[in-house]
């Protein structure tokens, strides 16, 4: 079990970088109003971002991934969260492995 | 169960809101073993010990910065780079923050200073998801966050301690489990032909800013382009439906 310091360093740097991003959230809209139209902004960034999050990977998955996709939002819309990831896991690796 | 406290209406323990938050956290909870052993054992292979991975992880709690990072390491630790690097990887939480802070009605200042820290895309996105069916009770957050960061935290030193004997889990297909989690929480947030234009809108701008500019920078331009669609939305229909 070792400590190097420039490694604590470098640990400490990155973990005031990542809870500056985290807290400073809370504090950009201390002062603002929000309008309706930015309260519907707000509301729509949970979709927006968790798309943003998968989409780049998944046009770069190709049909297989694309079709794997589709399988998972029909799974989402019946089930709960564990069975979906675990049908979407399944359909990924099988298509993959067929159509890669 | 969901439906349950969906209503609001009966006021749940904070014991039973903080289980109910750790049972919602699980999928996230598993999906993310693999990752954690790869990010360990990689940390290893850079020259990083049990104890300095057990701090990264404990202390920053950022899977994919912390992928980065374990990325670009070399001795001697370029420590502003990997300051910055965090900084840039970890923006996305600022808009994240952002929307989560109009939904901490009842938490008090430092639940609120020390909840933050625990800031990750889960965790934050399935806090959304409790807030948009009724009230985020600090114990159902605590529940979050408590689960999924020792579950990291212990993986990610195991995976240093067992080092090499790890294999990259894409090549399982690992890497879509998140693909899934993500998926099925947008559904949970369907709300008709607005979201579809929204997604539209985002992946469009995440592929293209992907593409262009590479890094992390594609879920910042997804956030601001699906907000900027919900706006554009709001405005149309305040329009047409007066």
């Amino acid at each position: 079990m070792t400590l190097d310091p420039v490694n604590l360093a470098a640990i400490i740097a990155m973990v005031v970088a990542t809870y500056a991003t985290r807290i400073g959230g809370l504090w950009l809209l201390r002062f603002a109003r929000l309008t309706p139209r930015m309260q519907a902004s707000f509301d729509a960034l949970p979709v927006a971002v968790l798309t943003a999050l998968i989409a780049p990977s998944l046009v770069k998955g190709g049909a297989a991934d694309l079709i794997a996709a589709a399988l998972t939002l029909l799974a989402a819309t019946r089930l709960p969260l564990l069975p979906v990831v675990v049908i979407g896991v399944a359909s990924a690796v099988l298509l993959r492995h067929v159509m890669g | 169960m969901a439906a349950a406290h969906s209503s609001g209406l009966a006021a749940l323990s904070a014991w039973d809101e903080f289980r109910q938050g750790t049972v919602a956290v699980v999928p996230a909870a598993v999906a993310v073993v693999p990752f954690g052993l790869l990010l360990g054992a990689l940390a290893a292979q850079k020259g990083l010990s049990p104890l300095e991975v057990g701090l990264m992880s404990g202390l920053m709690f950022a899977g994919s910065a912390q992928m980065v990072a374990v990325d670009l390491w070399r001795e001697p630790a370029p420590w502003a780079l990997l300051g910055l690097a965090a900084l840039t990887i970890n923006l996305r939480h600022l808009m994240m923050g952002a929307s989560l802070s109009r939904r901490l009605g009842p938490f008090g200042p430092w639940q609120r200073v020390f909840g933050m820290a625990f800031l990750v895309d889960e965790v934050w996105a399935l806090a959304e998801r409790r807030a948009a069916l009724g009230l985020l009770h600090p114990a159902y957050y605590a529940g979050l966050a408590a689960l999924l960061y020792a579950n990291w935290v212990v993986w990610t030193i195991t995976g240093a301690i067992l080092g090499p004997a790890i294999e990259n889990p894409a090549a399982w297909g690992f890497d879509f489990a998140f693909t899934a989690i993500f998926l099925g929480l947008i559904v949970a947030f369907w709300r008709g032909r607005g979201t579809a234009l929204v997604m539209a809108a985002s992946a469009a701008a995440a592929v293209a800013a992907n593409a262009g500019l590479g890094g992390v920078w594609h879920v910042l331009a997804g956030g601001i382009a699906g907000m900027a669609t919900a706006f554009l939305l709001a405005m149309w229909r305040g329009k047409t439906e007066p």
